[in-house]
């Protein structure tokens, strides 16, 4: 029933929000695109416009760049298998009747509320300090000699840190796809003798199997930019620099735009890979 | 699904919960703890636990030392405006696309929600760049303006879920009864409307005052918001766990508080309306 004096509203007021999006995204992207084709060095006075693809071959072949992507997969995958595994058993228990629900919730949860730059200080200071902090109290306790977390282990100790912030988003979702489901199905199956372990594998699991995408694709976008963390704990060494951390240096530590745009860009394409599955069941979910 | 369970089985699972849920808090309850001790009780090995003398002192030496009030006012300015700016331009936005659906909505939804995952490390020299011509690094109303364009794809997107479950019918209903535009929608969309509103405003003042990539970037002193103030706190000095622990409360607790009523928007917010 629109009308076209409404159909013309509505462009209208569609218009700012379409307008601002277009620019934020073109803009940057453009500019960074035109810098990776050139050599720009700020600090040096470097300015050549138009030297190929040498950025991308230097970003590419330097073996920072794979450390780099290893680096970056083994942290997104670790925390992923963590934060998933343990959000399916969180959602589990937290579905059960237990006394106290509402403040059980609100204690998992509480870790996302936290901004990561405070989350990251906490871990290293309180934490995984070597002296003070509580896990070599723990250490100490047992007669074990502490652990130098951030040093020895340092990228164990992020994919730590990121999964205790990112733990209470899994399990919200999930536990909010278990409530949905039917609860008769789950009777029946118990009434005809399945075991426990039964029902949850072939039936709460393939309920659970859409929200578990979501996850997985949502975290993905968020864990591949992660930066506070690394920022404020080990600022990449270790071998803890991802490629969002690396691309940050080459652009704003060491000044070569030009090689760090080039990196840029190759983070958009490999974001862009995952946005694509995403994009598809969020868009599927319109529909319905 | 009232199901009769035993009430010990119901214990049993209350105190495993409980156990599994204080282990998750207790980074958070031990720097609450801990900023209410004096350094020297701060390291004590075995640390105590609430045996202590409680000190507030803590807390006097963070203000006074680093004027923890104006990172405060600059989180608040910066989070509160983005969002406030963010939703002004998106309702109208989001009103549209609900009521005036047309072939293109969908894909422009999509699009909006394809910009939010370009990895923001890729636009970060031009948006530098930007801002030194403008003059603008390290102000606030830069931040404002960029963490309104980084959440907007997502309060359109929760606009939008909470515009489409308003009925159709009532808007028709009402212009039946004779209301004009202008009182249809000041006195029955408008309240079916606020509670929709209230919850993507309360989301993203979260995600804005947590955001922690373009504030550490583009803020130096005047404009550092409390994620740029406790970063400055990453190379330890001497006995400082104690008001480690003081500023990093007084940076969390607000957002504590505020995310403790925004758990349900949240689902629905960070999915797009995937999972409700």
């Amino acid at each position: 029933m629109a009308t076209k004096a409404s159909a013309s509203a509505a462009r209208l007021m569609m218009a700012p929000a379409v307008t601002l999006l277009l620019g934020w995204m073109l803009v940057p992207l453009v500019m960074t695109l035109y810098f990776s084709f050139a050599d720009y060095r700020p600090l040096r006075g470097a300015f050549e416009p138009w030297i190929g693809f040498e950025n991308y071959e230097r970003f590419v072949t330097s073996s920072s760049f794979w450390d780099a992507v290893t680096t970056t997969l083994t942290m997104v995958g670790g925390i992923l298998v963590i934060t998933v595994c343990f959000g399916i058993l969180l959602a589990l228990l937290l579905d059960k009747p237990i006394y106290g629900q509402g403040v059980v919730r609100i204690l998992v949860i509480a870790p996302f509320f936290v901004m990561p730059t405070v989350s990251a200080l906490v871990w290293k200071n309180m934490m995984m300090d070597p002296v003070n902090g509580i896990l070599s109290h723990v250490w100490r306790f047992f007669g074990a000699a502490p652990h130098d977390w951030l040093v020895q282990t340092p990228t164990l100790s992020i994919i730590l840190i990121v999964s205790w912030q990112w733990l209470p988003f899994a399990t919200l979702i999930l536990l909010t796809a278990i409530q949905s489901l039917d609860g008769e199905q789950l009777e029946a199956a118990e009434m005809d003798g399945a075991p426990p372990l039964k029902r949850f594998w072939f039936i709460i699991l393939p309920h659970l199997s859409r929200a578990i995408t979501i996850v997985i694709l949502i975290q993905t976008i968020f864990l591949l930019s992660i930066f506070a963390e690394i920022f404020v704990t080990t600022q990449g060494s270790f071998g803890t620099r991802t490629l969002t951390y690396l691309v940050y240096q080459r652009v704003l530590e060491s000044q070569n735009v030009g090689l760090g745009s080039a990196g840029g860009i190759i983070a958009v394409i490999l974001a862009n890979i995952v946005a694509i599955f995403l994009m598809r069941i969020v868009g599927k979910n319109l529909d319905a | 699904m009232a199901r009769a369970v035993s009430s010990r089985a119901r214990l049993g699972w209350s105190a495993v919960a409980w156990v599994i849920g204080l282990l998750i808090f207790f980074p958070i309850l031990w720097t609450i703890l801990t900023s209410f001790k004096t350094e020297s009780e701060a390291i004590a090995s075995p640390p105590s636990l609430v045996f202590f003398d409680w000190t507030l002192e803590n807390y006097e030496v963070v203000q006074e030392r680093s004027n923890y009030a104006r990172f405060l006012w600059n989180s608040i300015v910066i989070a509160g405006g983005s969002t406030l700016l963010g939703v002004l331009i998106a309702v109208p936005a989001a009103w549209a696309m609900a009521f005036q659906p047309t072939r293109r909505t969908k894909d422009i939804l999509l699009w909006m929600l394809s910009t939010k995952m370009l990895p923001a490390v890729g636009v970060l020299y031009p948006i530098y760049l930007i801002c030194i011509r403008l003059g603008v690094l390290d102000s606030k109303i830069a931040l404002v303006v960029i963490l309104m364009l980084i959440n907007l794809p997502i309060i359109v997107w929760m606009l939008y879920t909470y515009f489409r479950e308003i009925p159709g019918e009532i808007l028709e209903a009402a212009r039946m009864d004779g209301a004009s535009l202008r009182s249809e929608i000041l006195y029955v969309l408008t309240p079916m409307a606020i509670p929709g509103i209230a919850s993507t405003v309360l989301l993203n003042f979260i995600l804005a005052w947590n955001e922690a990539f373009w504030t550490l970037n583009l803020t130096a002193v005047s404009a550092a918001p409390l994620t740029a103030f406790i970063a400055s706190y990453s190379s330890p000095e001497g006995l400082f766990f104690a008001k480690l622990s003081a500023a990093s409360t007084m940076a969390i607790a607000p957002i504590l508080i505020l995310g403790w009523f925004s758990q349900k928007q949240l689902v629905r917010g960070l999915t797009f309306g995937a999972v409700k």
